[in-house]
């Protein structure tokens, strides 16, 4: 007899898993098309682009950062540049002012009052067709501005285009985490997502736009300090075109240490849930397409499973926990195992472990084409995707439960 | 404009091969239960022929055949059975090849324990028998905590044979012990000692007395003979 929570779960599990195929259903409709290689080295005709880079305490990242841009293969006259210091208590003013002589760059200063502020700000002074941000922390590609300018040229209904965005050095056991969930999210995914026609988020490393976005939709919003996810959400309800373009990459620095992570992403997912709770009348409405039936649902379900089943493994935890002290007291400490551990018996045959063994194959087969679509060859295991399932598995529970209690208290995230 | 329509074949398609990977895990779940089942069964039938073989020595060779039995011909596998039965209710459930095992079990558990007693009055070995009775975790809180001590004590005293009894054993075999002893199930955990029947919670220390007292048994010496011997003599307790 089933418990409810095992029907809870297998329901969870259910969704999970049709998530994972859906998404490698897609792949495989559209494996011709990644195979082609996108070798762009020209375009037809070079717009102007406005490259907003938004500082706030990055005196030490921001140099590479510009630099990246002023490297960029693209006609110099047709790009510029707007640095931006939103109330930096650092050397980020003397960074920026660096820059301060090239024709192509202008700066700003200004007081405190959020990325969105900063991002408005250089908005206000773009007079480009096209713009896009790069945050202060990643490095573009030399080639990726001209293979992202190349979707614009080739579709001019477009109105956005995302680059794909992995992890600039992995050194440690969190950045080699992150290098794996990166190539799966934002490499995989993030492009399934795109042949749906339904991504749910444009980056702040290089998102590109079409100006016509900000004049039609309005400025960023403070959006719960995830401005990048409203605007996307606010494009969708407007039925515009977002693409991922996979051969565009663009490195970023990512936390260091779990403490920062977990803070990191406390405040996407709690920008996902309250961007979702202000779309919500977007949900499931056929009009608005893939992004209202299954990227935005799929978000949900992962984030209620996950809590769910770490919910469930901390009650078994404390269940044995509590079963080893009543053992302790009743006969005292005693270290030989009640049964043989290597009788195969023992090993569980309840339809829960096969579920669970499918869905790390699923996982395995995403972070395998992930990995094949950012390196150009494939990898189904190595150090780093032990790392990504340990910290994953373990901690990204306890920040979506987080975000979770802090949406229902109303208690915002720190920024870092 | 995104005019990305909705491809309602494939949600559906997408539908039906999840609900198909989930036929496959209930398939696979269900073969490689099946699998340990049979291994159970199997092994119930070769204890079955056992004590079959057993009884059928003891009748044929009457008091002379003292020097030829030994337990190991009995009942070295019951243990065995018990600690898979017990891990096998937790992993399936009490279902209804379960609740079969579980009878067979008990049966067998009847006739050792008979035969054994046979044995150790005819030709005098030192055996303590206890007969266990317990229930569910949510029926009886304590259950879980006396099965901690006999599974002690039976490897403190290698002699020590415990057969376990689940009080809901829809058999009546089973009945009938508990009609002898008088055992309700609002008394549960219950131990019978020597025919005395002993409810509620008993302690190691409590037990250890009576079993000294009764059986005059001595506790094991060398952990590594301790190890051999309980293995070979006694049977699988179930705790809740």
């Amino acid at each position: 007899m089933l418990s409810v929570s095992d029907i809870i779960f297998y329901i969870f599990a259910f969704f999970a898993a049709y998530a994972q195929l859906f998404l490698l259903i897609t792949f495989l409709e559209n494996r011709k098309i990644l195979d082609k290689k996108n070798s762009v080295t020209e375009l037809e005709r070079y717009p102007a682009v406005t490259i907003i880079v938004p500082c706030w305490n990055e005196e030490r990242t921001l140099s590479r950062t510009v630099r990246s841009i002023l490297n960029l293969k693209y006609p110099k006259n047709r790009l510029r540049l707007i640095l931006i210091d939103d109330g930096s208590t650092d050397g980020t003013w003397q960074a920026i002012l660096r820059f301060a002589k090239y024709p192509n760059v202008k700066v700003f200063r200004k007081g405190n009052g959020g990325k969105h502020t900063a991002l408005n700000l250089g908005l206000e002074h773009t007079d480009t067709e096209f713009l896009g941000c790069l945050d202060a922390d990643s490095e573009a590609d030399p080639e990726s501005l001209l293979r992202l300018m190349s979707y614009f040229e080739k579709n001019p209904n477009l109105m956005a285009v995302t680059p794909s965005i992995v992890v600039k050095r992995a050194q440690n056991a969190v950045e080699r985490a992150q290098k794996v969930e990166y190539y799966m999210a934002n490499v995989f995914v993030k492009k399934m997502q795109a042949f749906l026609g339904a991504i749910h988020v444009t980056p702040g490393p290089l998102t590109i736009f079409r100006k016509k976005v900000f004049e039609n939709l309005g400025p960023y919003r403070y959006a719960h300090n995830t401005e990048d996810m409203e605007i996307a959400y606010r494009m969708q309800k407007n039925h515009y075109l977002i693409e991922q373009c996979h051969e565009a990459v663009v490195y970023t620095s990512t936390p260091l240490s779990i403490r920062k992570l977990y803070k990191q992403r406390l405040r996407w997912i709690y920008g996902f849930i309250n961007n979702t709770i202000d779309y919500r009348n977007v949900l499931f409405r056929k009009k608005y397409g893939n992004f209202a039936l299954f990227t935005v649902p799929s978000g949900i379900l992962a984030l209620l499973a996950s809590t769910f089943i770490f919910g469930k493994f901390i009650a078994s935890a404390i269940n044995l926990v509590s079963t080893k002290v009543m053992e302790y007291q009743t006969v005292g400490l005693k270290l030989i195992p009640k049964r043989n551990i290597f009788d195969p018996f023992f090993i569980s045959t309840q339809a829960t472990l096969f579920i669970g063994i499918f869905m790390v194959i699923l996982v395995l087969i995403t972070v395998f084409l992930g990995y094949k679509m950012a390196e150009g060859k494939g990898k189904f295991f190595s150090m780093d995707v032990l790392y990504f399932f340990l910290i994953f598995s373990f901690v990204a529970p306890i920040w979506l439960l987080q975000a979770l209690l802090s949406t229902a208290f109303s208690r915002r995230p720190a920024w870092r | 404009m995104n005019k990305n329509p909705i491809d309602w074949t494939k949600y559906l398609i997408v539908f039906l091969l999840t609900a198909g990977l989930f036929g496959v895990a209930a398939w696979l779940s269900n073969y490689f239960g099946g699998q340990k089942i049979s291994e159970l069964k199997s092994i119930q039938d070769n204890i079955a022929l056992d004590i079959l073989s057993s009884e059928t020595q003891f009748s044929l060779l009457s008091d002379l055949s003292c020097k030829n039995m030994n337990d190991s011909i009995l009942s070295g596998q019951l243990s065995e059975i018990g600690t898979k039965l017990e891990w096998e209710e937790q992993n399936m459930g009490n279902t209804p090849e379960v609740l079969y095992l579980r009878k067979y079990y008990s049966l067998l558990e009847i006739k050792d324990y008979l035969l054994m007693k046979n044995i150790s009055k005819r030709c005098g070995t030192k055996y303590a028998f206890i007969l266990y009775f317990y229930t569910t975790k949510e029926n009886c809180s304590q259950c879980q905590r006396e099965g901690l001590v006999l599974s002690d004590l039976r490897s403190k005293y290698p002699s020590l044979r415990v057969y376990s009894f689940d009080y809901s054993t829809d058999l009546s075999a089973v009945k009938s012990m508990l009609d002898i002893y008088k055992i309700k199930d609002t008394a549960l955990p219950a131990v019978v000692l020597q025919d005395e029947a002993l409810t509620g919670f008993r302690t190691e220390t409590e037990l250890e007395n009576k079993i000294k007292k009764f059986f005059g048994l001595e506790e094991k010496s060398g952990a590594k003979s301790a190890g051999k011997s309980a293995s070979a003599s006694s049977t699988g307790i179930k705790k809740p």
